[in-house]
């Protein structure tokens, strides 16, 4: 396949991992920004071909694992009237809130639907005048420019019957908050490549030198990560700490400008809560006031909804790399993908997943352990 | 954040969501929670047709004079008509392909018909007639049915199930329990197609390049391979759940492992291309009209021309071979010698964000 198979060609992927083991003369730690990008790790076994000196560590880039528990919780509430038809990426619908996930919402009823594009909510608001159409907006800075659009033509269109429940993150704040935890142990980053399509890498320079950490915007191939990694250890073992870019086929430093406009048109930066985190200033994207009628939030009054993680659920230390999905007691017993206690465990970005997926097999062999699923009901 | 809620080792599950009180999605997809309502509902009810030995498409009984083959199937697909196929011509495939499975020539369907109030009646004609060629085609009769007429709103336009019935040759013994380590494994074309033409009409993907269903009669196909040589171990046509349910349901069956070859796995570039940009997986999408076969490795290359000869297959692959090793799992061994594991789905694929 065009544009795939050229990036996974077996015989440069063996070159770049010997090149990388030759260049490595100690231990460094990279954290892998972007769920993709740990799927891709975990999928194609990229990290058994780095020498034992380079440690992945799984980053905080996958949207629906730090969407907070209680936006799923809100989602739950708006979801069950019956006036609404919710509109969701896939990935969200099985992601637990305190009490249900939106497919047991379905399964009681209600009207929720997977779309592959906020704009098809919009097709669906038009077509369905007598019902209140809401968009699940979660993920990072690469759907907000698909969703600001959407918002901006449901203004066009003069829709009273669309809304938005609104829950965007952004990457170089979430970059930060791990750099300034006194337990970081990341040494360079890979900076998640289609983020840095849409904004550019001009966010990252600012990080790169107050720090002095590496920044390799990466994208999601084998040659891609493998390009990214070895661009990151050339810095660390030459003491030098820069943004770069691997990933030149899509990103440019100043971003994409009709992208950008059309964020800044209908967003504005707040506070958001991460799952797992917590609060990271100036880390979410809201809707501006001039769009705040579409705030499905405050339309159906579910604002006041707070809850919080299940006090014991790793995730947050798995987001910042503090603990591995497999160091987590529940992992592969009480959470599994048809039973998740977290939302890692939910995405196929999700680290936790990746490792049930990918890697269950050995780990149990290693350990010894019972495969919980035989127990189960 | 603080270690103090990473360290501690008490850990007790804060929401104990292990069993659905409802029936689910998941129910129906393929994956494991289907297999738990299988083997927690329907056998400990209905026993099994041999018990201890491992599930298959259709039930082979004994009768005098000879074995025959049984099995049933419903389908309830939303569109009606997609590219490549309809509702009909799956119902009658469908259940042609699961007796072929067992190694039997099927000799006759039943079909029942639940149909909502307001079905247009042209739609039912064009569905029939669809019907009666697809049963031609798999050189099958149609002999007897049911109809029943349900409230509008309490069905999808037209819900068909098929049973049938077919003779299982003498010295045909086609089962997952036959399947040995060393025996190569082979599919008898690319896959994904129907899944993802599929997705694509009814999400309203508009990829550029219209894909066809795979839907096909495999019944063909199964009588040259058992006419050349009846020494196949096991067949398995690859519905829901795609290669990866298949092969998981052998190697548990079984009791054997299998490896595969990711670059000897023949998937076309559309396909390829639609699950790269959903975030799916091929090897977990649904296909109409391909078979895994499992034979012994010295018939795997004749088994291979056979099928390459056969217009029913489609680019046909040698695709991996059966392990004594990790036994009761399918492995994948990427073209740079890294492997993972292909493990049942909880229930069906996502498609992820961004």
């Amino acid at each position: 396949m065009k544009y795939v198979d050229e990036y996974r060609n077996a015989e440069q992927v063996k070159q770049l991992a010997a090149m990388i083991r030759r260049q490595t003369t100690r231990p460094w730690n990279l954290m892998e920004v972007c769920g993709g990008q740990t799927n891709a790790i975990i999928r194609f076994g990229l990290d058994r071909l780095l020498p034992p000196e380079i440690r992945l560590i799984h980053g905080p880039g996958c949207p629906v694992c730090v969407t907070p528990i209680e936006m799923i919780d809100q989602a739950v509430a708006i979801a069950s009237l019956s006036e609404v038809i919710f509109c969701s990426f896939g990935d969200m619908l099985r992601v637990p809130g305190s009490e249900k996930d939106l497919l047991t919402v379905k399964s009681e009823g209600a009207d929720v639907r997977i779309v592959y594009s906020p704009m098809d909510a919009v097709a669906l608001a038009t077509a369905n005048p007598d019902r209140d159409v809401v968009f699940f907006a979660i993920g990072f800075e690469t759907t907000a420019p698909a969703v600001a659009m959407a918002i901006a033509q449901a203004d066009r269109l003069g829709l009273d019957n669309f809304s938005a429940l609104v829950s965007h993150v952004l990457v170089p704040p979430a970059i930060c908050a791990v750099l300034d935890s006194p337990d970081n142990i990341v040494q360079g980053f890979l900076a998640a490549g289609h983020v840095c399509a849409v904004m550019g890498t001009w966010q990252y320079e600012p990080i790169a030198r107050q720090y002095g950490v590496p920044i390799v915007v990466t994208g999601f191939e084998p040659l891609d990560i493998l390009q990214g990694v070895a661009l990151c250890i050339d810095q660390l073992e030459n003491g030098r700490g820069e943004v770069a870019i691997q990933y030149t086929r899509c990103v440019q430093p100043e971003g994409n400008s009709v992208a950008l406009a059309q964020i800044d048109k209908v967003f504005r930066t707040v506070p958001r809560k991460w799952r797992g985190i917590g609060e990271i200033p100036e880390s979410g994207w809201a809707l501006r006031h001039d769009f705040s009628r579409f705030d499905a939030a405050a339309r159906f009054g579910v604002e006041g909804i707070r809850a919080d993680e299940p006090a014991i659920c790793l995730a947050g230390a798995v987001l910042q790399g503090h603990k591995r999905p497999f160091e987590c007691p529940a992992f592969g017993r009480e959470c599994t993908p048809e039973t998740p206690v977290g939302a890692p465990m939910v995405s196929s970005e999700g680290a936790c997943s990746a490792y049930y997926r990918y890697r269950l097999h050995e780990l149990k062999q290693a350990d010894g352990k019972q495969d919980s699923r035989e127990g189960e009901p | 954040m603080s270690d103090e809620r990473t360290e501690g080792m008490h850990w007790t599950c804060p929401v104990p969501r292990d069993v659905h009180a409802t029936v689910q999605m998941a129910h129906g997809g393929g994956g494991r929670v289907m297999r738990r309502l299988i083997e927690g509902f329907f056998l400990p009810a209905f026993g099994a047709t041999e018990p201890g030995s491992p599930p298959h498409d259709a039930a082979v009984l004994e009768v005098p004079g000879g074995r025959l083959a049984m099995t049933t199937d419903t389908f309830v697909v939303s569109p009606l008509f997609f590219p490549g196929g309809d509702i009909g011509k799956l119902a009658v495939y469908g259940t042609v392909n699961d007796l072929a499975m067992a190694g039997a020539k099927p000799l006759a369907l039943s079909a029942g018909f639940i149909l909502e109030e307001g079905l247009p009646l042209e739609t039912l004609r064009r569905i029939v007639e669809s019907m009666r060629r697809a049963a031609d085609e798999a050189g099958v009769k149609i002999v007897t049915g049911d109809t029943k007429v349900v409230d509008r709103g309490k069905g999808d336009g037209i819900f068909i199930n098929t049973a049938g019935i077919g003779l299982v040759g003498p010295n045909v013994d086609i089962s997952p329990r036959r399947v040995r380590p060393g025996d190569a494994v082979l599919v008898s074309g690319d896959l994904g197609r129907h899944g993802i033409a599929i997705m694509s009409v009814r999400e309203g993907l508009g990829f550029e390049a219209e894909l066809e269903s795979d839907c096909a009669s495999l019944a063909g196909l199964v009588e040259t391979l058992l006419d050349a040589d009846p020494d196949v171990h096991c067949l398995r046509d690859l519905t829901r759940g795609g290669l990866a349910a298949a092969l998981c349901e052998i190697a548990d069956g079984a009791g054997v492992g299998i490896e595969l070859d990711e670059a000897s796995i023949p998937i076309i570039p559309p396909v390829a291309g639609a699950c790269e940009l959903l975030g799916l997986d091929p090897l977990y999408v649904a296909n109409e009209g391909r078979l895994v076969a499992f034979v012994p490795v010295e018939a795997a290359q004749r088994t291979l021309e056979i099928m390459q000869a056969h217009p029913a297959a489609v680019q046909p692959a040698i695709i991996g071979r059966v392990t004594e090793t990790h036994a009761g799992t399918v492995q994948v061994r990427t073209s740079f010698g890294a492997e993972r594991i292909i493990d049942l789905l909880s229930g069906e694929q996502m498609p992820r964000i961004c």
